[in-house]
């Protein structure tokens, strides 16, 4: 019986330990390739570590191309400005419908509801021409004010407040507080948690889109990365080592908010899944 | 219903309510319900964007002429097969790697870690390493020939690039899965699989009798998510094809050709939004087929 446990469990991390290297294989082979000069990668060898160990590649890609400095900079404004914007936005949203009461609080529930059915490429035609009306295409407005609300976190948002302390905003009120006071100096602290877990999806959602920057944007001193990286890609086809190099650029933001904030992540994934 | 009349406080907290909603309805309004009004109306006019933008109306011409656009069969085609091949691997493949990480052994932690990256990472990155280990003296195709296995022109070979895209997709979204699985496996009690050892039942006994059924909810959820998300399939085709759902259309998506009408043409906008609107229906259509089977299981 013993012994049969033992085989399992082998058996269990020999399936475990294969996806694994699966998963891992492109991310590592793309690293490796992003510290490898041009001929090394273009003579086709399968060695995971160089064997000319060389920082080149990123250099040139933050001095000689102009652009790749620019394009980080529109991805981080528009991602952190955008989440932002959410964090407020979603959560005040959130805190009305599930604390106050005023008419229409049901119809526009339920609207916000629906939008969520909605997929986005029926908006996207009709939004580029608003945006095309407003003046706002190639500009970072035209990308973050469309996007400034989330209906999933509205919706998050007010299953948190449904179950929040009652006598916290009390007692605020007694100290003599008023109701936005309330909101943003007593209730929106103590929403750390779930404000971490929809910061990282938003963030996430913002930084890693490439149909919204790609329709909007026009003008490639505007480009997020992700349509930079296609950008470059086309115009440089054989500069894996420089594109290698951006992927891993572009990656790495998104890596560090992962591990940092790992425990939050799991239960805005957990929420996303129980609905 | 009689006039009720409001007290101070009611009016004020009401307008509060407003105000803290105010960013919410003006989104809203202007770049949700308005736009999927705006949408409606395109759908049956022609759009033309040179000089100023002018509408005409042109009734169900738009609807009637997808039936002989042969690019549009194309792309649902490819769609379709895309949906049909991919949503059930990556819900299966999310299920067994879910369980085999519930198992309760050393390292789960990290394995979940490591498995889930491709789920962070960008489209756009993943598409550039792909493409680059997709070539044909890449990597992947180094890796087969070396041992032994046919090599294939992953990207441009007709009858294969559609094939690379699913494989890359299926690679990067089933971890996605993989977590939401967790989440429920981890609530299933203990005493559920205790009373199955006690009917001397094996592992894979247990996992199909026991946990399977106890999850169908949650693989409902993801056929769902699954078949809402292939079916707008759209950056990795545009960027593998450099736009165009080459070679020969094999990947020409239905997002793709909506984009290709709207935004690579001046006068087809009406259009492009005509397909957009057919293509929620079709969604809708598949969500709610799915709703139906799966609710018809659960009677036997």
């Amino acid at each position: 019986m013993k012994k049969q446990t033992n085989i399992a469990k082998l058996l269990l991390y020999a399936i475990l330990t294969s996806y694994a290297i699966v998963t891992l294989i492109p991310f590592v082979w793309a690293l490796s390739a992003s510290f490898k000069p041009l001929n090394e990668i273009l003579a086709g060898g399968l060695n995971f570590i160089p064997q000319e160990f060389t920082f080149n590649n990123y250099i040139t890609i933050f001095t000689e191309q102009a652009l790749f400095p620019r394009w980080l900079f529109n991805s981080v404004f528009v991602a952190v400005v955008g989440t932002a914007l959410n964090l407020v936005f979603n959560s005040m949203a959130g805190y009305a419908l599930a604390r106050l009461s005023f008419p229409g609080k049901k119809t526009l529930f339920i609207t916000i509801l629906a939008v969520l059915m909605i997929p986005a490429q029926v908006t996207m035609i009709p939004n580029f021409l608003i945006l095309k009306e407003l003046g706002w295409l190639n500009s970072y407005q035209g990308l973050i004010i469309p996007g400034m609300i989330n209906a999933t976190f509205i919706f998050m948002m007010r299953q948190f407040f449904i179950n929040f302390p009652r006598d916290v905003e009390e007692a605020a009120a007694i100290d003599g507080l008023g109701r936005f006071g309330t909101f943003f100096r007593i209730v929106m602290p103590m929403a750390k948690p779930a404000l971490a877990a929809q910061a990282i999806f938003v963030f996430m959602s913002f930084w890693n889109n490439f149909m919204a920057p790609l329709i909007i944007m026009t003008d490639a001193s505007m480009y997020t990365l992700p349509v930079g990286l296609n950008a470059f890609q086309s115009d440089y086809a054989t500069y894996w080592n420089y594109i290698m190099a951006a992927s891993m650029v572009f990656t790495l933001p998104v890596l560090v908010i992962y591990i940092f904030f790992n425990r939050f992540f799991l239960k805005g994934m957990s929420f996303r899944g129980d609905k | 219903m009689a006039k009720r009349k409001y007290t101070k406080s009611q009016l004020r907290e009401a307008g509060q309510g407003y105000v803290f909603l105010s960013p919410t309805i003006f989104t809203l309004l202007v770049f949700l319900i308005g736009p999927i009004v705006f949408a409606l109306f395109l759908a049956f006019t022609r759009v033309q964007l040179l000089g100023d933008t002018s509408f005409t109306f042109v009734g169900f011409d738009n609807f009637t002429r997808m039936v002989d656009d042969t690019r549009a069969l194309i792309a649902l085609r490819n769609t379709a097969f895309y949906v049909i091949v991919v949503v059930p691997i990556q819900t299966i493949l999310a299920l067994v790697l879910a369980a085999t990480l519930n198992a309760g052994l050393k390292g789960e932690k990290a394995f979940r870690i490591i498995y889930f990256l491709p789920t962070l990472t960008s489209s756009a990155v993943l598409v550039m390493i792909f493409m680059w280990m997709y070539r044909p003296d890449g990597f992947i195709n180094s890796i087969l020939g070396g041992v032994g296995l046919p090599t294939y022109n992953w990207l441009n070979d007709p009858n294969i690039a559609l094939i690379s895209i699913m494989i890359m997709n299926i690679w990067a979204t089933a971890p996605f899965f993989m977590v939401i699985y967790l989440a429920a496996l981890q609530d299933i009690p203990d005493s559920l699989y205790e009373a199955a050892d006690l009917d001397g039942a094996n592992a894979i006994q247990k996992f199909w009798h026991v946990t399977v059924p106890l999850l169908r909810p949650v693989t409902g959820f993801a056929v769902i998510m699954g078949i809402i998300g292939t079916f707008q399939l759209f950056d990795q085709s545009y960027m593998f094809s450099g736009g165009s759902g080459g070679p020969d259309n094999s990947t020409l998506t239905v997002v793709l050709l909506i984009y290709q009408y709207a935004f690579a043409a001046y006068d087809q906008m009406g259009y492009a939004a005509s397909l957009a609107i057919a293509l929620a229906i079709v969604i809708l259509a598949a969500t709610l087929i799915q709703r139906k089977l799966s609710k018809d299981e659960e009677v036997y």
